[in-house]
């Protein structure tokens, strides 16, 4: 079986801080995959490094048999890898159905001609229809600036799939939100996610929610991988458990 | 249709029967405020994607000058050619130079604008082939041929500018409706984003600045034919000054607020010419500290019932 997306042997450092060694990471097809490890493991420059973010010291990215590793995130993007932030990266002072027209409109082929209106009600409604998957229909017409933190989280994951893309990066879609909404944010997103059968690869620390939705388990430690596989022998390794599990949380796995 | 395009229409009639109507001094104020809202429909589109340009009084020299220089060649006052070689002149500058604008932001966007601007300024002043600090005289207006009176030819100028500018701000308004035109405020929101949605806000910046370019020789051209003079004043950062200064003074919000800061503009500044020659830089400045203190959102938000949001 040919992976999907094919990380190998990437390096990143910063000067002397090295933010990534030798990583090797496949995917395939439809799995969930969660990405765990204390802050400063390597997870986001992983994440940065296969959307074109960051470029890696050495190493290679194939996506789908092609080599991406040099690509403008741009470029990745329109060969079907789409994203979403830590900190969610929408359009502040347009309105949330603003946010998706815009992802609509460039998506589009014909969306970038300078004579289509930006806001027809076709467009519109699919627009709606977006935000009504991801359970935000409410507050389409609030300025994304205005929203609460978990409603922007999910508008930053829905602009990211109006591509349709075969592989999406979460980078802790949990973060920021309160305890109680957590699971209620994670259930809406992977709702959506299935019915678009999608790829997902989340970075994640609340290791509740990586018991609960991931298929497999990859754990990073000091810029490497130290433990990839199913979630019951990841979360349950001596190393995971002294160098995640223990750090980020100083408490036993769920 | 759409009530903007409407108003446009309203406004074109009005310069057409003002070509025919009004007094001569007017009829060089109305096109003089023309040309200038073409710079500054220019500048609305930039500003839009939060860029604010220091220096675009180099494309308005460049049409000026482009059209002067084209026509002078050909022993023609042909309005029509005037306006072909100056916006085209002004244009691949604008296409050129955009290369290199697209890269920046901010302050260092509206700085370099600013140097090219200063160096076309220095060059014009050290030609003496283009008569140096004095500038040229432009042939008298004619049109494709026909050679009608100074005073006639005044007058069908207006309403050829009117027609140019009134369309070019209909082009404007169904752009900035557009994904492309609504692009500027997601560039202006988040780049980041907008890179991640799989657009290229280089790319975008680019095509901005060239059409903001392409606006401005066209204004520059018709400045020219009016005053009946280039000189290098065209190109100095006060010029640039005042298109940024009117920008702001009449709001991003609409692509009629260009032509309603536009008159105002040339109307303060006539008046306060006559009565205030020694201070007319202190009257207009009261006018703007006035019309920012009252007016955050520029004249237009004077018309703007929705709050909050912008409107297309």
């Amino acid at each position: 079986m040919t992976a999907l997306l094919s990380a190998a042997g990437l390096n990143k450092s910063f000067g002397a801080v090295v933010a990534a060694r030798d990583v090797h990471v496949d995917v395939a097809a439809g799995e969930t995959i969660g990405v765990i490890g204390a802050n400063g493991a390597g997870k986001t420059t992983f994440v940065n490094m296969v959307t074109g973010y960051l470029k890696p010291t050495s190493g290679t990215i194939r996506f789908a048999g092609e080599d991406v590793t040099r690509l403008p995130p741009r470029a990745i993007v329109r060969r079907g890898i789409g994203r979403s932030f830590q900190i969610p990266q929408v359009f502040g002072t347009m309105t949330a159905v603003e946010n998706v027209l815009v992802a609509l409109g460039v998506a589009d082929a014909r969306g970038l001609s300078p004579w289509r209106p930006f806001a027809r009600p076709d467009v519109v409604g699919h627009a709606r229809a977006t935000l009504e998957r991801f359970g935000i229909a409410a507050h389409g017409d609030s300025e994304a600036r205005l929203l609460p933190q978990g409603v922007r989280k999910l508008l930053d994951v829905a602009i990211a799939t109006v591509r349709r893309p075969r592989l999406l990066l979460l980078d802790e879609p949990t973060s920021g939100i309160s305890a109680e909404e957590k699971f209620a944010v994670m259930e809406t997103l992977m709702q959506a996610l299935r019915a678009g059968q999608v790829t997902v690869l989340f970075v994640e620390h609340d290791m509740q929610i990586v018991g609960r939705y991931a298929g497999r388990v990859i754990a990073f430690y000091d810029g490497t991988v130290i433990a990839d596989g199913p979630p019951d022998r990841v979360l349950d390794d001596a190393d995971v458990r002294r160098h995640v599990i223990g750090e980020a949380h100083g408490r036993a796995r769920p | 249709m759409d009530r903007t395009i409407l108003g446009l229409l309203a406004i074109l009639a009005a310069f057409l029967a003002g070509s025919l109507l009004l007094p001569s001094w007017a009829v060089s104020l109305a096109t003089v405020a023309l040309a200038k809202a073409l710079v500054i429909l220019g500048l609305l589109v930039l500003l839009r994607a939060g860029l604010v340009p220091f220096g675009q009084a180099l494309f308005f020299a460049l049409g000026a000058y482009g059209a002067g220089m084209a026509l002078r060649e050909a022993g023609s006052g042909d309005v029509v050619a005037g306006l072909f070689a100056g916006t085209a002149a002004a244009a691949s500058a604008a296409v050129l130079l955009g290369f290199l604008m697209a890269r920046y932001r901010e302050i260092f966007f509206a700085m370099l604008s600013l140097a090219f601007s200063m160096l076309l300024y220095g060059l014009l002043v050290k030609n003496a082939a283009l008569g140096g600090t004095d500038g040229f005289n432009v042939p008298a207006p004619t049109f494709l041929g026909w050679a009608p009176s100074p005073a006639t030819a005044r007058r069908v100028l207006l309403a050829v500018a009117a027609a140019l500018a009134i369309g070019c701000h209909a082009a404007i308004h169904v752009y900035l409706r557009s994904t492309m035109g609504r692009l500027a405020t997601a560039i202006r929101d988040n780049e980041i984003r907008v890179e991640y949605l799989g657009a290229s806000v280089q790319r975008a910046i680019h095509v901005k600045f060239a059409i903001a370019g392409t606006l401005a020789g066209m204004g520059g051209v018709l400045t020219a034919f009016s005053a009946g003079h280039i000189d290098p004043g065209m190109s100095y950062w006060t010029a640039s000054g005042e298109f940024v200064f009117v920008t702001v003074m009449g709001g991003a919000g609409s692509v009629l607020a260009p032509i309603a800061g536009s008159f105002l503009f040339e109307i303060v500044r006539t008046y306060a010419v006559e009565y205030a020659p020694q201070a007319w830089q202190a009257v207009v400045g009261a006018v703007l500290l006035v019309i920012i203190l009252v007016l955050p959102g520029g004249l237009w938000s004077l018309f703007q019932r929705r709050r909050g949001t912008q409107p297309p």
